[in-house]
């Protein structure tokens, strides 16, 4: 077998529309949720019709997708950034033909302009070894609830969400409009007849962010001061006797106010807004809900164009805390290495509550 | 009627959203390691925890990475998932597909896995979800047969990856499906045979709207902008000024405040060596005005998550390069930081948290990179500033 070939050449996978008309775009325009139209310079158009999908699909999925690239794609589609399907089509004959076709089958088509488009997720309880919560059940539980806003194009600005299943955060969550992001809030329970025999110390003990862990010469494995432990289970991913999933302790948090783009605003980190909610499969009502009413929230005031994090930057966090109604806690206050410059080092501030 | 053996997963087939459980049930019907995915999948649904053993090392021959092993905690119950691994597959640059490349991949995939897969992982790799130990090797090599290679894992470059870039964008400030493409060509050595203190991401975003997230999901962020004036066709402004209330949405909006609009003889102007190339204007009146013509790219370095230090956005070290083929100075920059942190990194140290450590001054030096206001928000408040030991008159050294 071959090995060192690299992915396959893209240029063999682009519609000719697209081959032809590479780097000659003139301008583009959203005709209707999910619905892009590319302009070229020479005058071709292309036209994307956006559809949300599961990210953790079946390979006869996959076939159903290729079904319809086939019949009206000329069996040419993408995949975006957020996991979003995409057909590309040259003919605006087989455009309704193929919205059509997709309504039949249930699919959503939207997630272009000012909507709620697909969450970013991770593995959760289907593949991984250090989730706190589950991914794909989650993500399916609020998309439900958050359907309108991605079939729609009725928010202030565009509004990101996205899921890690633990604080490695593989993915978008330090980084979202709204991030759901799963916590544990016990420290691992240690198993030091293992330690020497499966894991090597001095990695774990530098694996600790705020120095909990050290050398116990005794059983030749760790201590750890849970005083110091804040849980991030990183010392689980280097030494697997110091597992830390609890079904009671382990939940999730809420996070507001990122972004990546440079539009107006630089791009900003997530900032806590809950610190946490138990987890309830299979729907995770109180989750749910949460993310909701930030959304409803947000809708209510922010400015057109403004995005999550810009709009909190201008009623101020005091404020922010008080329209959604979330209790203000501890848990808010930074106190790792870089808190003095989070807090208030001013005396502008407005009263609430 | 026969009990579900998923109640608790049968309720996330309802609701309009498409359901991965339905997808996991279909796989199930041809895949025992999709029904026991599934199971094992409920069960941790009932207990509210999780059920894959720590860790796992397993490969194909001649590659370090590529593969993420996995196997149940509980295998007495789920035998279909004793072995339960994720192959990574390289994607083509932008996520473009024809049918049959992706039919290619199912078929190879019905044959040795369960049937499930990721469209795609965070990274940007196909994530072929569910196989044994054995079949890892027949299944790449059909794979790679038929023109598939292995994404990264592990310490290692992992699996570049680029926006739709100018396939389908008027506002792609160089070919980021080109540059990615031949970055990921011209490094397949350390991305399949990891070698370093660490892992290492390179996105590539034409624009700064940053579609792939590079600025925060890559240690090495190449981001496309311009250096002359926003290129303007004052005739289709006028035709937005119907449409969009240009000094309330646009003007007003502009970060730098560099912008005017006549609302009398329907005329915008922008004093362009005040803009800061945010993209606001242009993606809002995308007929009216475009990027200027002087292409190319803002270099950024360190953006990770918060492990260890708290998590990071890459900042700028390079404000303009050029993107042109065969990407010489980007590649020549990459091999220099590379070096220099696998001389200097320690274990699990990301290139931004070695950065931090040692200093931007230590950094630029090595990298010999003049330093400019444009790499920093604001200079430092505190007078805890080094000296180099050229840079001060010495006291002679006492014999």
């Amino acid at each position: 077998m071959p090995t060192d070939i690299g992915p396959p050449d893209y240029h063999t996978m682009l519609p000719p529309i697209i081959a032809r008309n590479y780097g000659k775009w003139k301008y583009h325009e959203i005709l209707q949720p999910g619905v892009l139209m590319h302009v070229a310079q020479g005058g071709d158009k292309l036209y994307s019709v956006r559809v949300g999908g599961a990210r953790l699909v079946c390979t006869d999925r996959i076939r159903e997708y290729c079904d319809i690239a086939e019949k009206f794609c000329d069996g040419y589609l993408r995949f975006t950034s957020r996991h979003n399907v995409e057909f590309l089509l040259d003919k605006k004959d087989n455009l309704e033909p193929l919205l059509q076709d997709l309504k039949q089958r249930g699919y959503p088509v939207g997630g272009t302009g000012h909507s709620i488009t697909s969450i970013v997720h991770t593995q959760g309880w289907v593949h991984c070894h250090t989730p706190a919560t589950d991914a794909s059940g989650p993500v399916k539980a609020v998309m439900d609830e958050l359907y309108d806003h991605f079939i729609a194009m009725k928010l202030p600005g565009k509004l990101r969400i996205a899921l890690a299943c633990c604080l490695n955060m593989c993915g978008a969550v330090h980084f979202s409009d709204i991030s759901i992001l799963g916590i544990h809030r016990l420290p691992p329970s240690l198993d030091n007849e293992r330690v020497p025999k499966i894991c090597e110390v001095p990695t774990t003990i530098a694996a600790c962010p705020t120095l909990a862990i050290r050398p116990d010469p005794k059983t030749k494995g760790v201590q750890i001061n849970e005083e110091r432990c804040m849980y991030c289970g990183n010392c689980y991913t280097l030494c697997p006797a110091l597992p830390l999933m609890d079904p009671e302790g382990d939940g999730i948090s809420i996070w507001v106010g990122g972004k990546v783009s440079n539009a107006r605003s630089g791009p900003a980190f997530s900032k806590l807004a809950i610190p946490f909610i138990p987890n309830h499969p299979p729907r995770w009502p109180e989750v749910v809900d949460a993310v909701k009413n930030i959304v409803e929230c947000y809708a209510k005031g922010a400015r057109k164009h403004e995005r999550m994090g810009e709009w909190i930057g201008r009623i101020g966090w005091e404020r922010f805390f008080e329209v959604t109604k979330i209790p203000f806690t501890d848990k808010h206050i930074d106190d790792f290495t870089l808190s003095y410059d989070t807090f208030r080092s001013t005396a502008q501030f407005k009263y609430t509550g | 009627m026969a009990q579900s053996e998923t109640p608790l997963l049968d309720e996330l087939e309802k609701g309009p959203w498409p359901s991965f459980v339905k997808d996991l049930k279909m796989a199930g019907q041809k895949k025992a390691m999709s029904r026991d995915l599934l199971r094992q999948l409920e069960l941790s649904y009932k207990e509210r925890i999780g059920h894959w053993k720590h860790g796992g090392i397993v490969g194909v021959k001649g590659y370090g990475g590529g593969v993420i092993g996995r196997y149940s905690d509980r295998p007495d119950l789920f035998p279909g998932v004793e072995h339960c691994h994720t192959m990574r597959i390289n994607m083509p640059t932008g996520w473009f597909y024809t049918t049959k490349a992706l039919r290619t991949i199912c078929d190879i995939w019905d044959k040795y896995g369960s049937g499930m897969t990721n469209f795609h992982g965070s990274t940007g790799d196909i994530i072929l979800l569910g196989t044994t130990t054995n079949n890892l090797q027949p299944c790449f090599d059909e794979l790679s047969e038929k023109g598939f290679d292995m994404g990264g894992s592990g310490s290692a470059l992992r699996t570049p990856s680029a926006c739709v870039g100018p396939a389908r964008c008027e506002w792609a400030c160089y070919d980021s499906l080109d540059a990615i493409n031949d970055i990921t060509h011209t490094f397949q050595m350390q991305l399949h045979r990891p070698m370093w203190p660490y892992k290492f991401k390179i996105k590539c975003s034409a624009c700064p709207n940053d579609c792939v997230a590079a600025i925060a999901r890559a240690d090495l962020s190449i981001i496309g902008t311009w250096r002359d004036n926003i290129q303007m066709d004052p005739g289709a402004v006028k035709e937005y000024a119907g449409k969009l209330d240009i000094q309330e949405e646009v003007v007003e909006l502009c970060p730098t405040r560099c912008m005017s609009w006549d609302e009398k003889k329907k005329e915008l102007k922008i004093n362009n060596k005040e803009c800061s190339r945010c993209m606001h204007c242009i993606n809002l009146m995308p007929k009216a005005l475009a990027p200027g013509k002087d292409k190319g790219a803002t270099i950024l370095i360190g953006g990770k998550a918060p492990i260890l230090k708290g998590a990071m956005i890459s900042w700028v070290l390079i404000p303009f390069l050029k993107m042109e083929k065969p990407y010489q100075p980007i590649k020549d920059l990459a091999l220099k930081i590379w070096d220099w942190w696998d001389e200097n990194g320690k274990m699990r140290e990301r290139v931004g948290e070695l950065i931090e450590r040692v200093g931007m001054r230590v950094f630029l030096k090595e990298m010999g990179i003049k330093p400019i206001p444009q790499m920093i928000r604001t200079p430092r408040a505190n007078p805890y500033f080094f000296w180099w030991p050229e840079e001060v008159p010495q006291k002679p050294k006492s014999a």
